[in-house]
């Protein structure tokens, strides 16, 4: 043990109880996860979601399959007179769809000058309006943080009343803390000059999710 | 930073007199006040929430050793190193080293009020290394070379066009020939400069809003994605958070956020909320090799044994206490003259830097409450601020004279057959030399009171006489 340590410790211990006496609340404390009070979530988790989401200045689209997926991704660059080009995460599912021949895919990690990046959620949280992002091989954090456009997929049967049930659903699931969980509500946005909220901070300047209803 | 608030006085003053800054402050009230208010109308759970909050902190701070213990444990579970410092001087020692063994020639920053308590900016300067704020706000002040004025919103004291000014000093180097005018041109070019930085730096230094012992993660909570791309694009991330910001469990920082981001900004919630835990992972295509937790002390051990001020470790630094405070907002944060301004910083700064180091702050309140009624942790800073006050008279820091009129206010007060008829022989006279303008333009031992203001005679009788003829509610 470290000196810093050790004499740290010391100095809270001189005015706490023996931590043999507290150690077993403490662990019990830990294993209970016990919830606190939460705002109210709309029994239509899928529509709470999108309105807190696009509160936040994202914008959301419902489709029901790849196709559509391809559809909205070429609809979104073309409106926006974007080049057509979109780097993908490497997901099986992203890439399993049927990308166009006049759209350059790309696959991997973003670069500095990333424009357009799609990758996919692991989960929605109603209560805030935030994507769920695990960074891993198939989700690299760069690409939701470095490309002026993010596009996200989320699965709408992935969306969790609240921010209790992400944490209950990675428990269930036997995942431990990703290197970096990111809950993303909306585009990057500061604040920092007079107060006056502006979009695209040093993150993405917009955010737009393409909500799965799968059959 | 080394701390003015001896200056507190002279530095009100200035402040006061300053129309740059007073134009600045008007935004609280609209910005923040108003958001804020806004968020909580429509949150009936808040009340509920606040005591919940207050109770986890406070479990927290009561078995602090032993998760800061499991805290250390998960962490290197996850692959990363927590380092402990008893002060300043020993973070700074972590910090540069760790610095030295990544080779690091920049280091990009995200906001941390830590890193400024322990000036952590200037030390990596005097080594060598560059340090790059990167939130805009933190940014602005460190080409202005600031201290921040604001927990929350460290640039507040600036307007638009001393921005636009600093920008046009500083971008030269990056190419910046026209100048800015509007908000999206200065956020576009930070933008583009702090890109290229970010890619460049070899650590990344971000603080910490909440440390979570179930998991060892520590939670950053921005707006602009800074704080993300500072721990994730470098080689090496290392995080800063004092002692007191260890939760239990995710649960625990659930509550906490949703007090957090409400009570600062009026946001729901924010528009980055991560939770960093150790280092890339083998199969992990991004993210940095090495994750070091700092875990500073400096003066919380021994606030956490302070029955007095024990509380105040409570605190989440939301800044509504800021921005609800008349004080702070008459003479912005600059003029508390240390890291933490407005009244949770008038109750820290002395217990941090000492009390005949701060003696100004404690005394420069009204004890009005409204800090206490906003805080989403239910500290007790009116409380704090008079209990500070009776440990200056206590330790003889309050000067001779004053000393001497408090102590012959205190004699005569708590003998009531004299103070009542001595304070019914005040109104009278008072009411006399008041004549028939009913104010007066100075008054004896008062001088500096009436030297910007008239004082009103007083109306009626005293208040005992009216509490005595029944006129009471």
């Amino acid at each position: 043990m470290s000196e810093a340590k050790q004499a740290i410790l010391a100095r809270l211990r001189a005015n706490l109880s023996d931590p043999e006496t507290r150690r077993g609340a403490v662990e019990q404390r830990l294993d209970a996860h016990a919830r606190g009070p939460a705002p109210a979530v709309d029994a239509d988790a899928a529509a709470d979601f999108i309105a807190r989401l696009e509160a936040a200045a994202a914008t959301v689209v419902r489709v029901h399959d790849g196709d559509a997926v391809v559809a909205e991704a070429s609809a979104y660059l073309e409106q926006r007179e974007l080049p057509p080009r979109l780097l993908l995460a490497d997901d099986p599912w992203l890439q399993g769809v049927a990308w166009p021949q006049a759209l350059q895919i790309d696959v991997g990690a973003a670069a500095p000058d990333s424009l357009v990046c799609l990758s996919a959620a692991y989960a929605g949280i109603a209560e805030t309006g935030s994507l769920v992002l695990l960074s891993g091989p198939v989700t690299p954090t760069g690409l939701n943080f470095l490309p002026d456009h993010y596009l996200c997929l989320l699965r709408t049967v992935d969306i969790v009343p609240r921010i209790d049930d992400l944490w209950g659903r990675l428990r269930a699931e036997g995942r431990a803390m990703p290197r970096a969980l990111n809950l993303i509500t909306g585009p990057s946005r500061t604040a920092d000059v007079e107060q006056t909220i502006q979009l695209g901070a040093h993150g993405p300047r917009s955010l737009h999710v393409l909500l799965l209803d799968e059959a | 930073m080394n701390p003015a608030s001896t200056q507190f006085k002279a530095n009100a003053r200035e402040a006061l007199h300053d129309a740059q800054l007073q134009r600045a402050l008007t935004n609280i009230r609209s910005g923040f006040v108003a958001k804020r208010r806004a968020a909580l109308e429509i949150l009936p759970e808040f009340e509920a929430l606040r005591r919940a909050g207050k109770a986890i902190k406070e479990h927290a701070l009561d078995n602090l050793d032993l998760y800061l213990e499991r805290f250390e444990h998960e962490v290197e579970q996850a692959g990363g190193q927590v380092h402990w410092a008893r002060d300043a001087a020993e973070a700074r020692e972590i910090v540069l080293r760790l610095c030295r063994e990544a080779g690091a020639g920049t280091v990009t920053k995200g906001k941390s009020m830590v890193g400024e308590e322990i000036a952590i900016n200037e030390a990596l300067e005097a080594a060598g290394i560059t340090p790059v704020e990167t939130d805009l706000g933190e940014y602005i002040i460190q080409l202005a070379g600031e201290p921040p004025s604001h927990i929350i919103a460290p640039a507040l004291h600036k307007t638009r066009e001393q921005i636009i000014e600093l920008f046009r000093e500083h971008h030269v180097k990056y190419g910046l020939t026209q100048a800015l005018e509007t908000v999206p041109e200065i956020v576009d070019e930070a933008r583009k400069v702090l890109r290229d930085k970010y890619f460049a730096a070899d650590v990344g230094i971000t603080g910490a809003n909440f440390l979570i012992a179930e998991t060892g993660s520590a939670v950053v909570v921005t707006n602009e994605g800074n704080g993300d791309l500072t721990a994730t694009l470098p080689k090496t991330h290392i995080v800063l958070a004092s002692l007191e910001k260890i939760v239990p469990t995710r649960e625990d920082v659930a509550v906490l956020l949703r007090l957090l981001v409400r009570s600062a900004t009026g946001q729901p919630f924010t528009a980055y909320t991560s939770f960093f835990t150790g280092p890339r992972r083998a199969e992990d295509p991004d993210g940095p090799e090495h994750f070091h937790v700092v875990l500073v002390d400096n003066g919380r051990s021994a606030i956490a044994g302070d029955a007095d001020f024990r509380e105040v470790l409570r605190c989440i630094r939301c800044g509504a206490c800021l921005n609800h405070c008349p004080i702070y907002n008459a003479v912005g944060g600059h003029a508390y003259g240390w890291v933490y301004p407005g009244p949770v910083g008038s109750v820290l700064t002395p217990l941090l830097i000492g009390e005949e180091k701060a003696a100004d702050l404690p005394n420069a309140s009204t004890l009005c409450g409204r800090c206490e009624a906003v805080c989403p942790m239910s500290i007790p800073l009116p409380k704090m601020l008079r209990k500070h006050r009776e440990r200056q008279f206590a330790e003889r820091i309050v000067p001779p004279r004053q000393r001497l009129a408090l102590q012959a206010w205190a004699w005569l007060a708590s003998r009531p057959g004299l103070y009542r008829p001595a304070v019914r022989v005040g109104v009278g006279l008072l009411r006399l030399l008041a004549g028939r303008r009913g104010r007066l333009r100075s008054v004896p031992l008062a001088g500096a009171w009436t030297q910007a203001r008239d004082l009103p005679a007083p109306q009626g009788g005293t208040f005992i006489d009216a509490w005595h003829k029944g006129r009471r509610r």
